[in-house]
């Protein structure tokens, strides 16, 4: 939408007075900056890779997908998350769920997150109803190729296990612990259980 | 003329028998409701619809103490009706004399958001994984008129799902809220009466009866019937949330009642098709066949390139390569002898493209025959309701024909005026077969898989056999070129009914690969420049066929009666 002419309003340049024009004045004040610094105590610097950066919990990394208390995938399959997606990089192909599974009728059948096209905005995670996909804290994700970093969901599960087990990588700390009602289903699969 | 006033508004109903809702709808005031339908008997069992009545009498209102079911109270001269939604009324109209102190909408509010929670004790909070999530009228009222929070302390009921009440149909029966509109439907449209309410009070549950599961072919109604996700098509269960869904106004191909429909596609994939409510066509409602009769559109061993018989084999041909050698080998089949170059117009087509194809040929030569391609019919038409016998009772509600194409009516009048009578497909055989015909081109698919199979019979040599088809089939065996078919959900046209109802197709997804649909087939075989243009067709058709001549104007949505 463009603004109309009324709503613009046109403003001059301030005028510049004589001292301001000779800039004395203002290379004063950037040289008293850089001296100041030269008396601060010293910024220590990370030395990563050696030396790995404490991220906080809240960090968006790689996506996960969690798993319930019984090792099965959380997720329901509502599209929740690929909805809310801004960078459409969640593809989700649902089926009803295996019928051993008595507390669910609806499971992904495939979950594929592109992580190329992910802009790690954590609007997924936010809309999912069951808590089943996190944005874990890890950050240094490479791969030789686009298809290596089409994820689906065995390797989000994966996901789930590296983060939650201790990593030795990491001074066996688990990185990401399950941070919401771990192991319980949300209010979405509260659905008729036969007894 | 009566007038009634909704939320201060006079609405002129005329002489029509109207009840509340209907009455507020046509002043474009929406009363909720849920088992209130048009088409069928009024319950007034949801609540939904409860609103505050009185009576306007020199310029004072005198308003009942109670709320009424909306959809059970009928309107008369001087009614007032006062929705829960009067605050959200027009407030440049004069107020009506309301008594002092009476709070116009306040008591109708009250009624709806507590007629909304009592729905809701036993409704699971599954929304995410609820099919109906979307499109749902208890997510809809809950959001516009209900509290935000259950008061629910107790445990929900949870019956268990029912799966099997139907080959066709699931039944989550923790979503039901009882408003037995699927009930009502199965005894009063489809007659055969499956379904029924079994239990009492809050473990009421829609069941059918032992042995006897929901399987007649207008059982796919109660799903779009259904306001809530109760009742779930087993074809599109779980295919697609509908949010991502496009809607399209179309025409149901599978015969010729042409109902109308409303086409879900999303990126070019039709999910689903429902009825879209045309007194003049079918109704409120659509039978099985056509609703789930669409799947071909999808199918993965459709035509979708043109062929060209190389060497014995169909080869792929670019399609302008093709409409070249086509264009050029009919002209001189026409140059040699022009009495022995066939059109076959299958009743598939839409009236404009029949009409190009018919042009085409026979603007080169008057002696080009034109014909009707085969007609499916399957049986007798089967009309509802039935007894739990199958015999058909009066009055009718909803006809399925036997005549299993859309269009037959009209290629027969595109036919009448250009060819002047209507050849059959059997003397086009004949013709083949005694070797008059040299030239055939059989125009627009046959969705039906069979309807060809004549042609294995048939040997001809030296037959120059064009065909557009979906499928392969005996006939593009036989044949030298082989054009893609496209299908009703993939072109705009006109379809013209049994009763002469002419409606329009809309272009519901792209056709597949290389397939152009026909209008554009024979616009290019033409030599006529440019896209197919739907409108410029139209007026040119209505001047060339008198009878057509409704559709030089804008048609209307529900279509246009030819005669």
């Amino acid at each position: 939408m463009s603004a109309s002419s009324a709503s613009v309003r046109f403003i001059e340049e301030p005028k510049i007075g004589f001292l301001e024009r000779m800039y004395i004045p203002a290379i004063m004040e950037g040289l008293s900056i850089t001296v100041g610094h030269i008396f601060k105590p010293q910024v220590k610097t990370e030395q990563y890779p050696e030396q790995e950066p404490e991220l906080p919990p809240n960090y968006r990394g790689v996506h996960r997908l969690n798993r319930d208390t019984n090792d099965r995938v959380k997720c329901v399959a509502c599209y929740m998350c690929a909805t809310a997606c801004p960078a459409h990089c969640i593809d989700i192909v649902a089926a009803p769920a295996p019928a051993e599974w008595k507390d669910r009728e609806k499971y992904p059948e495939t979950f594929v997150i592109d992580e190329l096209r992910c802009i790690y905005c954590g609007m997924c995670e936010e809309a999912c109803p069951v808590d089943a996909i996190e944005l874990t804290t890890l950050y240094d994700l490479t791969g030789l190729s686009r298809e290596q970093m089409i994820f689906d969901k065995e390797k989000l599960l994966s996901v789930f296990d590296q983060t939650t087990k201790p990593d030795p990588h990491r001074g066996n700390k688990i990185t990401d612990p399950v941070r919401t009602r771990s192991g319980l289903l949300g209010p979405a699969a509260e659905l008729p259980t036969v007894k | 003329m009566a007038t009634v006033y909704v939320n201060d508004k006079p609405v002129d109903i005329g002489n029509e028998r109207l009840n509340c809702v209907q009455a507020a709808e046509k002043g474009g005031i929406h009363i909720p409701h849920y088992c209130y339908h048009p088409d069928l008997t009024v319950v007034a069992s949801c609540r939904m619809c409860l609103v505050e009545m009185g009576d306007l009498k020199d310029g004072k209102v005198a308003i009942t103490p109670k709320v009424f079911p909306g959809c059970q109270t009928p309107v008369k001269d001087g009614t007032v009706i006062v929705t829960g939604d009067y605050a959200k009324r027009d407030t440049s109209l004069p107020v009506l004399g309301y008594p002092d102190n009476y709070k116009p909408g306040d008591r109708a509010k009250k009624a709806q958001a507590d007629t909304l929670e009592g729905l809701l004790i036993n409704h699971p909070l599954d929304c995410p994984v609820c099919d109906k999530a979307g499109e749902c009228k208890l997510q809809d009222y809950s959001f516009q008129y209900g509290r935000s929070q259950s008061r629910m302390i107790d445990e929900k009921n949870t019956p268990p799902n029912k799966p099997e009440i139907s080959s066709k149909i699931t039944l989550f029966t923790d979503r039901c809220i009882m408003c037995t509109r699927c009930v009502r439907f199965t005894r009063e449209v489809s007659g055969q009466a499956e379904l029924s309410v079994v239990s009492r009070g809050h473990h009421s549950e829609i069941d059918v009866f032992p042995g006897e599961p929901l399987e007649n072919k207008l059982a796919g109604n109660v799903v779009d019937l259904c306001p809530v996700g109760a009742l779930g098509s087993k074809d599109f269960l779980y295919k697609q949330r509908v949010w991502y869904l496009k809607t399209e106004d179309s025409v149901c191909a599978g015969c010729s009642t042409g109902c109308s429909i409303s086409a879900d596609s999303n990126k070019d994939v039709i999910f689903r098709l429902r009825p879209r409510p045309n007194p003049q066509a079918q109704g409120y409602f659509m039978c099985d066949e056509g609703r789930h009769g669409y799947h071909y559109v999808n199918a993965a061993e459709r035509l979708n390139r043109p062929h060209v018989r190389k060497d014995g084999k169909l080869a792929p041909i670019a399609y302008t390569d093709a409409v070249k050698a086509v264009s050029d080998e009919f002209k001189d089949a026409i140059k040699k002898n022009a009495a022995s170059v066939w059109l076959v117009l299958s009743p598939f087509l839409t009236v404009e493209e029949a009409f190009l194809a018919a042009k085409w040929l026979k603007e080169s030569s008057k002696q080009v025959k034109l014909a009707l391609g085969p007609v499916p019919f399957v049986g007798e038409d089967d009309t509802y309701p039935k007894d739990r016998r199958g015999k058909a009772l009066q009055p009718v509600r909803f006809t399925i024909r036997a005549e299993k194409c859309p269009n037959r009516r009209g290629v027969e009048e595109v036919l009448r005026t250009l060819q002047g009578d209507v050849i059959t497909f059997p003397k086009v055989i004949e013709a083949i077969k005694k070797g008059d015909a040299k030239a055939v081109f059989l125009a627009g698919g046959y969705p039906v898989k069979g309807s060809f199979d004549v042609f294995s019979e048939v040997k001809a040599e030296n037959l120059l056999l064009a065909v557009s088809d979906f499928f392969t089939s005996p006939a593009t065996e036989l044949a030298k070129y082989v054009f893609p078919a496209a299908a009703f959900s993939e072109k705009e046209g006109t379809y013209l009914n049994h009763a002469n109802l002419a409606q329009t197709l809309h272009k519901v997804s792209h056709a597949p690969q290389e397939t152009r649909q026909e209008g554009q087939l024979f616009q290019d075989l033409a030599h006529r420049r440019g896209l197919f243009n739907l409108a410029a067709v139209r007026k040119e058709l209505a001047k060339e066929v008198p009878f057509f001549g409704k559709l030089a104007d804008q048609v209307p949505e529900l279509g246009v009666k030819l005669v």
